[in-house]
């Protein structure tokens, strides 16, 4: 007889540790949340949330940063899935920030609501006294992130300090914070964007359209393509044109670039996902090329 | 497609840097953009080469420094495996880096410089990842290059090195001369030693059996978090009651006896659960459900083991500890929060046996505390009862951390040994 092989596949691996660590939150922490962008990693954080407690419902309320300048297409999604799942969604808003006057609203032709959102969202943790935030990001993204552990301690002001981090061993993680300070958790980060994909394609998950080739008016702006849209101050030496493109990644409208492509189905996108030379962020991300530590800088702050 | 997690230790000098960047490069996970920002980064420095390091060195701090201060990973690639890199550097003082790296993975690279032969930093290495016991050690032989790819030079670096290891408890170990500046016998068989027999390293990575690596043997269940839907509207599953956690060790399936830790009690697996329907089995690393025939009190921190098969039930721990906090040192009275599998207590510590030097392995009986990426034998009283196995026999069920409540800070590491 022929020993039994007991190989396990990298998706069934990365999908159970992302398991075990919602499991591990949901039984440490008394006020967990999701954040839901409606984008691709928050989606599949989503999934992996449903089967971690079926056939409970997921016991931790869906969180939103809304800047206002989000595509629509994905804020009709974001309220579909929740009504599907009957989970509770926060809309945490930049324009309520703006309007009280928390933040002011950055002027000029590359104002973006980008950087608002960390005090937008470190006050709606506040508010909501949330102890976990569970982020989709994920290590191959960014180098920062390259370095952040699954359990990410913040301090009162909702900071990281990437020299005192907690040592992560096994399957081991430390949860235990003061009132007022929280851990953002990351079920995701030993996902590649390509896992991700796999991921979709394997569990057929719906995505919001602006993933899938589409016919836009856009406008070229340091060699990335933006949709040209009432929220985006485009100057009159940026003329708009029509392309057929798609989204590598769901932010703000503002930064977020569109790549020239036709895939209009996830294994199209598989496949040009895997012979593309760029990171999606290098690729659709302005709020990554302010400079070489932009995103360090940020994080440190409370961003995502 | 499966995953194999790696950890390498090592400096820049070893080339470490260089053998990791040629791995990510050849496989195509070094894109674009990354590479035009080390380019562009190189030059602003006035390096006349494009230094890889700086891929993985993250944070502005370490790129201020010119040095790697915490454990980075790495994701790359292949048509056969996808690569988990714990990238850890190789300093006496980054240990517990080493250890946190070392703690996941599978196989561990120490890199040695064919000058200068087997060094301190190499014996330290390869105990730390005997210590964590990874299963599997590649000693790549680096900068052949610069000894005329004498197949001399290898062998009497493979006998120096495989007498030191005798003294420790290393499970498979394979010696792999390279030169990760020009490639050779990385990615594939290098030209200049025809006297190699083996494979390149890559090849190596690609095909390493590791799936029996994880413990088949004993049932492990540490029960993480039950699961009771009590939606009022919904029938199907009003009297459910699930047992939700990650198996730790064992094979599982439906009818099997079952014993529950800690009240002794015997019952059968009613199902094993899942989102996506139930399943005929379950073994490391799934993360299911189980329903059990009886009606047994039940709650997190517990575990499900066989009758004839159990763990130790222990409140006296013996075992051998890193230290990582640069604040607090362990002594004797020190008192902490443990925590193992799903189960956390408060431990006092009864006795520091001895401290151990991690260069030249002496046992130093005379030490009275552990201080930052100090290794010790240490005697432990627990709260409560742990079930707990050697270290050696299985990860998952014989290693613990250690939390200062008063900071909160994970200050120590700890794996158990002479558990029955």
């Amino acid at each position: 007889m022929l020993a039994r092989d007991y190989t396990t596949s990298q998706l069934d691996v990365l999908e159970a540790e992302a398991i075990h660590i919602m499991r591990e939150v949901a039984a440490e922490f008394e006020r967990p949340c999701l954040l839901f962008s409606g984008g691709k990693d928050s989606i599949v954080m989503l999934r992996i949330a449903e089967k971690a407690f079926w056939p409970a419902p997921i016991p931790f309320p869906l969180m939103h940063v809304d800047t206002g300048h989000n595509f629509p297409e994905v804020i009709e999604f974001r309220d579909r899935r929740a009504a599907e799942l009957g989970a509770r969604l926060v809309v945490a808003s930049v324009q309520a920030s703006i309007d009280a006057g928390r933040v002011v609203e950055e002027t000029g032709r590359r104002a973006s609501r980008n950087r608002l959102q960390t005090t937008t969202l470190l006050d709606a943790i506040e508010e909501h006294e949330f102890d976990a935030v569970f982020g989709g990001a994920r290590r191959d993204e960014e180098k920062a992130r390259a370095k952040e552990r699954v359990f990410s301690f913040r301090d009162d002001f909702g900071q990281w300090d990437p020299k005192n981090q907690r040592p992560e061993l096994w399957n081991l993680y430390n949860a235990r914070i003061r009132k007022g300070e929280h851990i953002r958790v990351f079920p995701l980060s030993n996902w590649t964007e390509l896992d991700i994909w796999d991921y979709i394609r394997r569990e057929d998950i719906e995505i919001p359209s602006i993933y899938f080739s589409h016919t836009r008016t856009v406008f070229e702006r340091d060699g990335m393509l933006l949709a040209d849209s009432e929220v985006v101050n485009r100057g009159e030496d940026e003329p708009t044109f029509e392309a057929v493109v798609r989204y590598r990644t769901v932010g703000d409208m503002t930064c977020t670039g569109a790549v020239q492509s036709a895939a209009g189905t996830v294994e199209q996108i598989i496949a040009e996902i895997a012979a593309t030379r760029i990171t999606e962020r290098g690729a659709t991300r302005a709020d990554d090329r302010a400079s070489e530590a932009a995103m360090e800088d940020r994080k440190k702050e409370g961003y995502f | 497609m499966d995953i194999l997690r790696f950890a390498t230790a090592g400096s820049v000098d070893d080339g470490k840097s260089t053998l990791i960047g040629r791995l990510l490069f050849d496989s195509k996970a070094i894109f674009e953009d990354q590479l035009e920002a080390v380019e562009r980064t190189s030059r602003d420095r006035g390096t006349e080469y494009t230094d890889l390091s700086l891929l993985t060195d993250g944070l502005r701090a370490e790129r201020e420094q010119g040095i790697t201060i915490d454990v980075a990973y790495r994701y790359f690639a292949t048509p056969k495996r996808k690569f988990i890199i714990a990238d850890t550097p190789g300093h006496i003082q980054y240990t517990r880096n080493m250890v946190t790296g070392a703690s996941t993975a599978d196989l561990a690279i120490v890199l040695i410089d064919a000058r200068k032969g087997v060094v301190e930093q190499s014996r330290r290495h390869a105990f730390l990842t005997t210590l964590l016991r990874v299963p599997h050690l590649v000693l790549a032989v680096n900068k052949m290059d610069l000894v005329d790819y004498s197949r001399d030079r290898f062998e009497e670096i493979r006998e120096e090195f495989t007498a030191f290891a005798a003294k420790l408890n290393v499970g498979d170990l394979t010696f792999i001369p390279i030169s990760a500046l020009h490639g050779d016998n990385v990615v594939s068989r290098s030209e200049n030693m025809p006297w190699y027999q083996g494979t390149s390293l890559l090849h190596h990575l690609e095909n390493l059996h590791i799936a029996s690596d994880r413990n088949l043997v004993d049932v492990r269940f540490p029960v993480q978090y039950v699961i009771r839907p009590q939606r009022a509207n919904d029938h199907d599953f009003h009297d459910y009651r699930g047992y939700a956690g990650q198996v730790a060790g064992g094979v599982l399936k439906p009818g099997d006896e079952v014993m529950h830790l800690p009240s002794g009690l015997t019952t059968r697996v009613a199902a094993i659960d899942t989102f996506d329907g139930p399943r005929d089995e379950a073994f490391a690393p799934m993360s299911v459900t189980l329903r059990l025939e009886d009606d047994i009190d039940i709650s997190r921190g517990d575990m499900i083991c066989r009758p004839n098969n159990r763990p130790q039930v222990a409140q006296d721990i013996q075992a051998m500890v890193c230290w990582m906090s640069d604040g607090l040192k362990l002594a004797p009275r020190s008192k902490l929060v443990i925590k193992h599998t799903t189960r956390t207590a408060r431990a006092l510590v009864r006795d520091l046996h001895y401290r151990l030097d991690v260069n030249t392995l002496h046992r130093d009986e005379s030490a009275t505390s552990l201080g930052l990426n100090e290794i010790g034998r240490v005697s432990l009283r627990v709260t409560q009862p742990l079930f707990v196995d050697d270290y050696a026999r299985n990860r998952l069920t014989g290693g613990f951390i250690l939390i200062d409540e008063t900071t909160n800070g994970t200050v120590g590491a700890g794996m158990i040994v002479d558990a029955r």
